[in-house]
Formats: C-alpha cells, sequence, structure tokens
C-alpha cells in the first residue's frame, strides 16, 4: 500500500464513559465456598458485569475467576427447566416434566408415609449446601439422624482436630495474622478454600517482605509456587514432619512455656493407674476441677485458679495415693523419641533431615527472636490488665492434603500441637481465632438420634460433639443408628456425618434399609462419589424378589443436568444463586474474620425465566405440607408463607437469635440479639447485603482468654459463659473412647473394634500409615495418586462453564519428569492409572514440581456425555477423567473379611488421598479415550440447544453517552504493604485496606 | 502503513506485573472476559462454546511454566506469567497497519483498533512480538486489550471501579496500573525500586507494561553465625538431661 494512511486515532470516538448498568444490585456469590461480596451490574435484564464488593469484609473488591464467570453459570444451558418425573429406567435420563403442584404432593405424600411409620428411614443429604442451619433443622423436626451436608468427605478431619483440641478451625474458624507473621508454613492446601481471602493475604505478606513462605505439600502449583520454599512431601507422612519439628524444638529446649501453663492444658496431671478406669483422664478435685501441681505453694491445686505457679514436669503423689504427671510430661517424652528424630523420618517423608532440622531452627527463630508485641493494653480472663500483646509471629494453614487422609485427625491435631509449643495460637503473627470461634471444647450438645417413634423429631440437631462414649448412636448392641455408621464405634467423632457412604450402606440395608434417599447440590453419582461405577450399581441395582429398585426412592434438587439428575426418581430444580434470597449465618459456617463477626444474605438480582424454584423455599413448603413442627400453624397453614426469606427474618433458634445477627429488634438497632425485625432485610441490602461488627484493638487476639472478648461472645450468644477456653494438646475426650475399649464403662464397644479404637484414640497425637498404604502391595501399587482443584473452577460447576472450560476442559496425569523416564512414559501418552479397585485411563503430562512418588491431576474436569449441556464429544467426557474410578468407599479386606469405610477411623472422613496406584503404558489400540466411559445420557424434555457460536454481551454495548471522561486513577495493589516497604509511593486507590483508599484524581 | 503519534504521549497509561506473587488463578483473565464482552470492542465471540473446542477471544491470558533450578543453591519453580497487550511506544502492530485501524492514543498511549477500518487481515498479529492480538473471527476483526479505556476514565462508575478489570479484581495484588511516563508516579516508583524490566527488550518496541521479577527466595533460608544451614542444638545430652532443666522452671499462670 503506498502511503500513510491516517491514523485510526483521527477516525475513532472512543467513548470512554459509557452508561455501563441500568442497576447495580449487591449479592453475595455462590461460585465456591468463599462467599464474597459481590456487584452484579445489570443492564436490558441482563447481567453485564459482577465485580468484588470494595466494602465485603471478605474479598475487600477482588474477584476470582469463578465469581467473575458467574455470567456463564447463570445462563448455563444446562440449568434444569421444571419439575421432572422419571418415566424409564434410572439413568437412563428419559422424564416428564411435571408441574409444582404435583411434584411437591409426590414429595410430600412419600416423606409423610415415611414419617407416619419409621422417620429414620429417609437420608437426607445435602452437599455443598450453604444452609445447613435450615437443612439440619429440617432434618431435626422430620425426626431423622440420617442427615449430613458434605463435610465428611471434605474437611471434617480439620474442624474435629481444630474444635477437639484449640476450640477453633483451620479456614472457616480461623486465619494466619497476615500482615504481623513472620513465618507461614501451609500444609496441604489445594487453591480453591478460603479463595481470596487466602490470596489476598499471600499477596500482602509477600509484598511485606519480612516473612518466610513455606509451602508442605507434594505439588508445586499454585500457592506453592510462590512459596519461598517448597517442601514436596510424601503423601500422608506430614504428621511425621511435624513430629519431628516438634521433636527438635523439644530436644533444644525452644517452646513456650508461659503459653502452655496459662492457655492449655500441659500442666494438668494425667493419672497413671494401668487397668484402672480413670487411667489417663485427668486427675480432678471433689468439685471436678483439674488438679496441676503448684510449685509456689508445693501441694495440688486447681489447675483453673488463676494464682498458680503450675509444674510441667514431674511425677506427683494425689491424695488417694496414686501417681500422676502433668500431660506435657507425657508429650515430651513421647516425641523426643529416636523414633521422631529427622534422621529416623527423612526417608519415609522424603524430605532431607538438614532440611527438617534447618526448619524447625526456622520456626524457633521466627518465634522467639522476632517475637512482636503491640502497645494494646488488654484484660486476660482473670481480670488481670497487661500493658502488651506479645506474639510468636508464625503462622499454619492447613487443608485438604492433611484432611483426606486416613491419619488426617491426628495429623492436624499434631500441628495444632505445634502451634500450642510454639505459642502461636491467636497471638500477634500467629494463628487467628475467626468470630464467633474460639468456643469452648466442646462447643454442643451430642447428636440426636431420635426415639424412632412416627412423628416425633428428633430430640437435638443430627449432627453434634460426643464427649463420650454415652454420646455415640449405637444401640445396645453396639450397632450403628444412622445410615452412614457416623457417630459408630467405627467413627465416633464423626461430626459431619460420612455422605460418602450412604449410597453404599442404603444399597447393602446396612445397618437397615430406608426408603428415600433426598438429596441437594451433590453430585453423588460422579465427583462426588467414592467408587463412581459401585455408585451407579447402587442406585440402580433392584431387588430380584420384588423387582423393586434397593433405594426406593430418590428426590434429588440441583440447579444444572448433572450426573446425578438421571438417576433421581423426582427433580426439583434449583435456581442460580443469583435468583434466590440465602443466609451466611452465624448458626451455620460463618463468614467472621479475625477481625470480628459477619453474616451475609443473598437477595434475588434477576428473576427466574424457568419454573424453578430456591430449593430452600421448596424445603419449607414441602415442611409445612407434611405437618413439620416449626414449619407449620396451628391452623394447619405454612409458618413461613414467605418462604426462605420470610424464614430468615422470624425464625429463632433461642430467645433474640435468628440465622442473621444484623439489625435485629423493632428498632433495627440490635445486633446479635434482638426480637425479629421485619426491616431486617432492607438493612442487608443498604449495607452491601453483609453485616459487619469490627472488633476494637484490645479483643483482636488471644480471644480464648481475653475477658473483652469473652465478654462480648457471651453477649452475642456465641458461648454460654465467659470462662477461659483452655487449649487441649491432651485430649482427655479421646481418651475416654479408649478406656471404653479396655473394658470400661456401661457402653462398650464390638469386639471387633476394640483394637482400633485402642491405636486410633490415643490422647497425643499419633501417626500412622494411611489404611490403603498399609494394605496394599507397595510394589504393586507404588505410587501415590491425589487430585487438586484447578484455581479457576470449584466442583463440577466449574468445568462446563463456557468462559472456564476454555481454561482447562479436560485433564492429564501430572508424572515427575525422573518418574516417568524410568516408567518409559513420554508427554502425551496415554496409560492405565491402577489401583486395588479398577482402573482409568488417561494421558500423561511430566513435570518437575512433584513428589517423585506421588501422581496427580485435577479434580471434578471429567463428565459424563450427555450431561451439563455439553456436547458428547466434549473434551471433559472423551478425555477429561476422575480419579473417583478408582477409588472405593471401602478398604481392602481385613484378615476376617470385614471391610471398613475407606475413611479416617476417628472422624470418618473420606480418605481421598490416600490413593495407590501403578502406571502401565496403553498397548497400541487402546487409546484414544478415556475409559471406563458409561454410556451417554439422554437430555430431559425442554433443554435449550447449545449455540455454535456465543456472542455474550452483543446487545448490551451502550449507546455513545457523548462524554469525554474523567481522568484516570493510578491504582497500585497491596498499596499499604507497598508503602511501608518503598519509599515515596503514596497513599492511594488500592483494595486490601479500603480504609486508606484516596481518590487521587488529579 | 501507519504512523504511530508523532512524539511519545507524556502520558503512557499502562500496567505493571509483579511475578513474585501472582498464584496463576486466572481471575484477571475472566474479570477481563466479562467486562469486555459488553464493553468497546464487544462481544468476545466464543467458538463452539459447549463442544469439542472451544475457543474464544481473551484480552488477557495466563501462562504457567516451570523453570529448572540453574545454578547450584537455587531452586526450581514454577511461574505464572499473565499476558496481554503491553500498549508499547514502538508498536509494530500500529506501524504494520495497512488500514490505520491499529492505532495508539497521543492522551494516554492506550492501543486501540477502530473496528470499523479493520480489514482482518491480521498483519498486525504477524507483527506483534508477544502474541497478544486476537483474531474475532466471527466479526472478521482483530481486538486486543484496550486497557479498559471504557472503564478507566467512567464517570457512571464509582471511582474505585475506574481502574482496568484485571487490575481491580486481582486477588493476591499482583496486578497496578498508572502512568509508566511519569516517574514520579507511584508504579514508575514500584518498577524502578523493584526492578522492573520490559519483556524481550530486543524486539526493541519499548513496552509500557513491565514486569516485576520474581525475588530470590533461596536467601530467606536461616543461617547459622558460620553461614551454615541453621540446626538447633539440644539443650542436653540426652532427655533425662532435658528433663533435668525443665523440673525447677518457674512460670506464672
Amino acid at each position: 500500500m503506498d502511503g500513510d494512511p491516517a491514523s485510526g486515532r483521527d477516525g475513532e470516538v472512543v467513548d470512554t464513559s459509557p452508561m455501563v448498568a441500568d442497576e447495580v444490585k449487591h449479592t453475595t456469590c455462590y461460585m465456591c465456598a468463599c462467599r464474597c461480596g459481590i456487584r452484579v451490574h445489570l443492564k436490558n435484564g441482563k447481567i453485564r458485569y459482577i465485580e468484588g464488593n470494595p466494602d465485603h469484609p471478605i474479598n475487600r473488591g477482588v474477584l476470582c475467576a469463578k465469581g467473575s464467570a458467574g455470567i456463564m453459570q447463570h445462563y448455563s444451558p444446562a440449568r434444569l427447566r421444571k419439575p421432572l418425573l422419571r418415566v424409564r429406567d434410572r439413568g437412563a435420563g428419559e422424564f416428564r416434566e411435571i408441574e409444582w403442584d404435583e411434584a411437591l404432593s409426590i414429595a410430600a405424600d412419600w416423606l409423610r408415609r415415611i414419617r407416619k411409620t419409621d422417620p429414620k428411614r429417609l437420608a437426607f443429604f445435602t452437599g455443598r449446601d450453604q444452609s445447613q442451619a435450615l437443612t439440619g433443622w429440617w432434618a431435626s423436626q422430620f425426626g431423622t439422624p440420617n442427615y449430613a451436608a458434605h463435610g465428611g468427605f471434605c474437611s471434617v478431619n480439620m474442624a474435629a482436630a481444630g474444635i477437639y483440641t484449640i476450640g477453633g478451625a483451620f479456614w472457616e474458624f480461623g486465619e494466619p495474622d497476615w500482615e504481623h507473621t513472620r513465618y507461614f508454613m501451609m500444609f496441604g492446601v489445594a487453591e480453591d478454600h478460603d479463595s481470596n481471602p487466602i490470596k489476598m493475604g499471600i499477596g500482602r505478606l509477600k509484598t511485606l517482605g519480612k516473612a518466610k513462605f513455606v509451602s508442605v505439600n507434594p505439588v508445586r502449583t499454585g500457592y506453592s509456587a510462590v512459596a519461598d520454599e517448597w517442601i514436596g512431601v510424601r503423601p500422608g507422612t506430614d504428621g511425621l514432619l511435624v513430629f519431628s519439628l516438634i521433636h527438635e524444638l523439644l530436644k533444644a529446649d525452644r517452646i513456650d512455656w508461659e503459653f502452655l501453663v496459662r492457655y492449655t492444658n500441659a500442666s494438668w496431671l494425667v493419672i497413671q493407674d494401668r487397668g484402672a478406669d480413670d487411667d489417663g483422664l485427668f486427675a480432678r478435685d471433689e468439685n471436678g476441677n483439674p488438679l496441676c501441681f503448684d510449685r509456689a505453694r508445693n501441694r495440688l491445686a486447681n489447675a483453673l485458679d488463676a494464682e498458680l505457679q503450675p509444674a510441667l514436669v514431674g511425677r506427683r503423689t494425689l491424695t488417694d495415693g496414686r501417681t500422676a504427671v502433668p500431660a506435657f510430661e507425657l508429650l515430651a517424652r513421647r516425641y523426643m523419641d529416636d523414633r521422631y528424630a529427622p534422621d529416623a523420618v527423612a526417608a519415609t517423608i522424603g524430605v532431607p533431615s538438614a532440611t527438617i532440622r534447618r526448619i524447625a531452627a526456622e520456626l524457633a527463630h521466627a518465634a522467639f527472636a522476632q517475637q512482636i508485641e503491640l502497645d494494646i493494653p488488654w484484660t486476660d480472663w482473670a481480670g488481670r490488665e497487661h500493658d502488651r500483646m506479645i506474639g510468636r509471629p508464625v503462622s499454619m494453614h492447613a487443608m485438604r492434603g492433611i484432611s483426606a487422609h486416613s491419619n488426617g485427625f491426628h495429623t492436624c491435631r499434631a500441628i495444632h500441637l505445634l502451634q500450642i509449643l510454639l505459642g502461636s495460637i491467636d497471638c500477634p503473627g500467629g494463628f487467628r481465632y475467626k468470630a464467633p470461634f474460639p468456643k469452648p471444647i466442646l462447643p454442643a450438645p451430642p447428636p440426636a438420634a431420635g426415639t424412632g417413634r412416627p412423628d416425633t423429631p428428633l430430640d437435638g440437631a443430627p449432627l453434634g460433639f460426643p464427649a463420650r462414649p454415652e454420646d455415640l448412636l449405637v444401640d445396645a448392641t453396639g450397632a450403628p443408628k444412622r445410615i452412614d455408621k457416623a457417630f459408630s464405634w467405627e467413627y465416633p467423632l464423626a461430626i459431619h456425618g460420612m455422605m460418602h457412604m450412604a449410597i453404599h450402606n442404603a444399597w447393602k440395608a446396612d445397618p437397615y434399609a430406608i426408603d428415600t434417599l433426598f438429596l441437594y447440590m451433590a453430585n453423588m453419582s460422579w465427583n462426588s462419589a467414592m467408587n463412581v461405577p459401585g455408585t451407579i450399581h447402587a442406585l440402580t441395582d433392584r431387588d430380584p424378589a420384588t423387582g423393586e429398585y434397593r433405594i426406593p426412592h430418590i428426590i434429588y434438587s440441583d440447579a444444572y443436568y448433572s450426573e446425578m439428575v438421571p438417576y433421581a426418581d423426582l427433580v426439583l430444580p434449583d435456581t442460580t444463586y443469583l435468583e434466590r434470597w440465602d443466609c451466611i449465618s452465624l448458626l451455620d459456617r460463618p463468614i467472621g474474620s479475625a477481625e470480628g463477626p459477619a453474616d451475609s444474605i443473598r437477595q434475588p438480582v434477576l428473576e427466574p425465566d424457568r419454573d424453578v424454584r430456591p430449593f430452600q423455599d421448596v424445603l419449607l413448603d414441602l415442611g409445612a405440607r407434611i405437618g413439620l413442627p416449626g414449619m407449620t400453624r396451628r391452623d394447619g397453614s405454612p409458618q413461613y408463607p414467605g418462604g426462605y426469606a420470610d424464614y430468615m427474618i422470624n425464625h429463632e433458634r433461642g430467645p433474640g437469635i435468628g440465622p442473621l445477627a444484623g439489625w435485629r429488634g423493632h428498632d433495627g438497632r440490635s445486633h446479635g440479639r434482638g426480637e425479629p425485625n421485619p426491616e431486617q432485610l432492607n438493612r442487608y441490602i443498604e449495607n452491601g447485603c453483609f453485616w459487619h461488627d469490627p472488633l476494637p484493638a484490645d479483643r483482636l487476639y488471644f480471644k480464648h482468654a481475653n475477658l473483652g472478648y469473652l465478654n462480648y461472645a457471651q453477649d452475642m450468644g456465641w458461648i454460654a459463659n465467659n470462662r477461659q477456653i483452655v487449649l487441649q494438646p491432651y485430649s482427655e475426650t479421646l481418651q475416654r473412647f479408649r478406656l471404653a475399649a479396655r473394658g470400661h464403662g456401661e457402653i462398650q464397644p464390638p469386639q471387633r473394634e476394640r483394637d482400633r479404637i485402642e491405636e486410633h484414640f490415643d490422647p497425643l497425637p499419633t501417626w500412622h500409615a494411611p489404611f490403603e498404604e498399609s494394605a496394599v502391595n507397595g510394589t504393586q501399587f507404588p505410587f501415590h495418586a491425589l487430585t487438586q482443584r484447578p484455581m479457576h473452577m470449584y466442583h463440577s460447576w466449574g468445568s462446563q462453564n463456557a468462559w472456564l472450560r476454555q481454561i482447562s476442559a479436560r485433564n492429564r496425569l501430572y508424572v515427575a519428569r525422573a518418574t516417568a523416564e524410568r516408567l518409559g512414559v513420554a508427554d502425551d501418552d496415554w496409560v492405565w492409572v491402577i489401583s486395588h479397585h479398577g482402573r482409568v485411563k488417561t494421558q500423561v503430562r511430566l513435570m518437575e514440581g512433584v513428589n517423585p512418588d506421588t501422581v496427580w491431576t485435577w479434580n471434578a474436569i471429567g463428565k459424563r456425555k450427555g450431561v451439563w449441556g455439553l456436547d458428547p464429544d466434549a473434551p471433559e467426557a472423551t478425555r477429561g477423567f476422575l480419579l473417583n474410578h478408582i477409588i472405593s468407599e471401602l478398604l481392602p479386606p481385613r484378615a476376617d473379611g470385614y471391610r471398613y469405610s475407606n475413611s479416617d477411623p476417628v472422624t470418618g472422613q473420606a480418605a481421598w488421598f490416600d490413593l495407590r496406584v501403578r502406571i502401565e503404558k496403553c498397548r497400541p489400540g487402546e487409546t484414544g479415550e478415556t475409559e471406563p466411559a458409561f454410556g451417554s445420557i439422554a437430555a430431559p424434555p425442554g433443554m435449550p440447544r447449545t449455540p455454535r457460536i456465543m456472542r455474550y454481551g452483543e446487545d448490551l454495548r451502550p449507546p455513545f453517552s457523548g462524554r469525554t471522561g474523567g481522568r484516570h486513577r493510578e491504582f497500585i495493589g497491596n498499596r499499604a504493604e507497598v508503602m511501608a516497604t518503598m519509599p515515596g509511593v503514596a497513599a492511594g486507590a488500592s483494595r486490601a485496606k479500603p480504609d486508606e483508599d484516596g481518590d487521587d484524581d488529579s | 502503513m501507519t504512523s504511530l503519534p508523532p512524539r511519545i504521549p507524556d502520558r503512557q497509561l499502562g500496567l505493571v506485573i509483579d511475578l513474585d506473587i501472582c498464584v496463576g488463578c486466572h481471575a484477571c483473565a475472566v474479570n477481563c472476559k466479562e467486562w469486555n464482552s459488553g464493553g468497546h470492542s464487544a462481544p468476545l465471540t466464543d467458538r463452539d462454546p459447549y463442544g469439542a473446542d472451544p475457543t474464544g477471544v481473551w484480552f488477557n491470558r495466563i501462562h504457567s511454566f516451570e523453570v529448572d533450578a540453574q545454578e547450584e543453591g537455587k531452586r526450581g519453580r514454577t511461574v505464572h506469567f499473565p499476558k496481554s497487550c503491553l500498549h508499547c511506544a514502538d508498536a509494530p502492530c500500529v506501524t504494520v497497519c495497512p488500514t490505520g485501524a491499529s492505532y495508539k492514543r497521543e492522551e494516554d498511549g492506550i492501543v486501540l483498533v477502530n473496528a470499523d477500518w479493520c480489514i482482518g487481515c491480521k498483519l498486525c498479529s504477524w507483527a506483534c512480538p508477544y502474541g497478544a492480538r486476537e483474531f474475532d473471527t466471527d466479526d472478521g476483526v482483530m481486538k486486543k486489550c484496550t486497557l479498559c479505556v471504557d472503564k478507566i476514565y467512567n464517570e457512571n462508575l464509582p471511582p474505585e471501579s475506574r481502574v482496568p478489570a484485571c487490575v481491580a479484581t486481582c486477588p493476591v495484588g499482583a496486578r497496578h496500573f498508572g502512568d509508566l511516563g511519569d516517574p514520579d508516579s507511584g508504579v514508575s516508583k514500584l518498577v524502578a525500586a523493584r526492578g522492573g524490566y520490559d519483556l524481550m527488550p530486543e524486539q526493541r518496541c519499548r513496552p509500557t507494561n513491565k514486569y516485576l521479577p520474581p525475588r530470590r527466595r533461596e536467601d530467606k533460608d536461616l543461617r547459622d553465625d558460620s553461614g551454615t544451614t541453621a540446626r538447633l542444638t539440644p539443650a542436653a545430652e540426652n532427655i533425662d538431661g532435658v528433663f533435668l532443666r525443665w523440673v525447677d522452671r518457674l512460670l506464672s499462670r
């Protein structure tokens, strides 16, 4: 072309100030479990843009890839459109559409009949439910103990170990002090849980540059990629690593003695009387108070008194002549043993002993040489005033990689023990409780099983906290009362239930047959199943005698056409998260932070364009139809005719305590407690759909022993009294179960369980090799196999999202390069991944940053053909695969033939990450598509054709505004941290600290 | 071909991306996609969105790769590398454009495409050494990062939203936005302090966007005074010796 054409700048007038939206509505994200605040921009009745709410305490304006893809989730072609009734065999996917009245009548008939005869024959499990305060209450009013959400296959090891040890837990009940920490150690965290808060924290910590970040994880992706040090530990050995660190610290006498005597039961005297019914329990005075030895007065004393000088070592004689030693002495002797020396454990862990020794030295250095002092006066539980807050700036965080092993409960307790010995619980720079935690150990009553009488509610909640064998849900023979065997002698502290066993046990009628399986938002025939082929069999198997399904009725509620839908008899279509009311309640899984409590709501920002209803409305409707107490008025009419929103405002759990803590009372001025306020939801909406009560400075730390905080928590109704919450490195609760196994007490375990209880109910943290590893031949199955979640996806929702699936539409098996070379496997080779249970076929990708004994893949990307609105040739179905196919829900048989659940023996947590495999290269002719394939499923009526070309947003471009717009604003990420480390960078716009936002328009 | 502005604009708006803290979460990429789907270059067409080969227009993409340890005592690492248009001072995508559609704004240095003039010849995508251009096959025109030109000045948005979508949404705070033509701006100081660098300087495009390199991490390993790897010293020769130290310790509750 000749010449110099005019520049486009002469030809285009850019509209820099268009009118983006007609309306902006606040609500709460549901693209994962993080529950960030979002602003939804609406234009022409459609979603123009979703952004983080800058005022929201969870996300401070940021939004992850999942949240940003909410538009495509909302408009997914996989959305169910109308209630469905199955017309052919389960699994065929053939349904007819029915009206809501018919659907609810059918469900009510089934439920009414069950409740009239034997309420426990309803099994109600609710997946990634964020309304467990409602669903659990509903189950209780129905009268079935067979209720749980997905916690049993997710994180119950973390929750149970935390709640039974420190009265809080990682993730939902605690967080690192990102600002003050000098050493941050992260164990086995896949990149999804607490997604944005962790990312924001890591960004701040690394920008400040004062802390070292160590990631202990077999795989170096995501957070581990930005860690200062990655420790590629062998899966399931983290507990040994922690013991070895404790070993080094104890031997070097580098532990926080003051913390131990002030805040823990380390000084409490433990009875040493082998064979007695109180051996291993705490010695107590006549009032039941634990005893310690007071060195100031040289005598036994009530360990709960304030003015003492408790001894941490030394054998003492009790008044009855027996011997007792402080709990600390027991733990010190155990972990100083040579079997935990770095040289003794290094080979098992796969970490050099010099590294273990250095990490121990680094922990001690950070805790004791870099002590933090904040000039904040505070008053302790005994009323003593302190002029400063002194912190040991070592923080820790742990999640799925610890949780999903059969030794996860004790490993998590080991991590808490390490934190306790370093004195780094809820101090400046340490791990911090998120309000409303800490709670007393234990925080709530034991679980209720009910009387089994018809038409009778449970006498409590179906999930709770067993403190002693009497609290288990077992019959006189010791047999389980729950369908999932939670709270039985096999899994005594299964505080989140065991959803992963419900279908298998119901099919096997073990311990009994059920009538109806009622599921919500749980893809139990696919990526939430252990053993997908076996689960599909259980859902479709018929009793040859009657021809009836062994699980006679299945009701399922989901917003999308997932793999589970085709196995339901009755489908109750849910809305998307943008079409509903919800409450993120302090009664459920709170979103508070260390800075103060918070709760939030979802409000409908769009009306459904399909014949769907929010599940919580449906549940309350069903409750009213079958006359459940609390959901029905005397005249038989619904208690909450306005549905879930009505319940959120008007339901009360106790006097003045309801689902939402903010703006209670007639004048809307009460927080925490107060009578229902009809205007409450409007107040939430005006405030961006959340409530947050920032704590004053003197309540920010030592919450377990801080009088100001404890008084506040008591006023708010979270704790019954303002007594100190004593941390429990030594767990008397566990010892009580052990004593039963030794034959003491009325409630006795079956003979088969005695040795197992004796071994695993150790009152001090212990370690055993993961069960599957011990049970299978290590030569035949030489590798660990794990999954991680990609940061841009969360469970099966993400991988059908039109935008997110462009980032990853299939998964491969990642293998360490050196390992692959030994196996003769190269990139993209097809291999069989073979476990003791089955095999699955995939392609391989080599990498460096993975433990050499470990292979892994991304979770929940593989899909079944015909579902999720995807074409049958979608890569998710042809090349995506699940390790779920080869993970058994049962362990290999013991010598006596009995098969336990593939779970933690204390909590029943599903041991996903115990999987052991071998890799075999596929033969020529075996390559091409993943197997097993399971066949294609038909689509229900009315599902839309998917577009070949999608031009979303085309019609949302605004008309030319004619305005020129203002000036740009500089934005520095983590500006406060940048300013702290970099002279010359001025105040201005940033996100993590909105208070410091300035307007630097100039 | 098309000319660049006669002189380098005083104001050069751009991004600074911190590779030390990017965790590769794709938040920036997806938030960019949703803002721009209804924005200046709307739509960002997606082909086969639910089929065998879903591909669409994205202005920002994240690449992840592993870097092996090159020297003794250094560790291998995984690097997440977000990439979008770098709004170069010497933008070859502009000078190569036969119609004038591809241009650089005088007022702020943002490189844009005038869709009305673009004939879809793709010369610009061949010329860009960074592969930062995105061809919308459905529209038949080239599209690219606009630096959210319809957002950063937009007075219909609250002030805190007037930053590029990728910057506002980044959960780790790895992305910064400002005037890199002003040596006194915060972003310029950040670049100076952290050794921010041009991507592929040998291409002589003089990119406006800068990358902050990963910090050296091995220095955080604790060493003792003699410089060797730290370890704790046992307090006594054996366990009984350690216990002896503890017996007389006086501690107040």
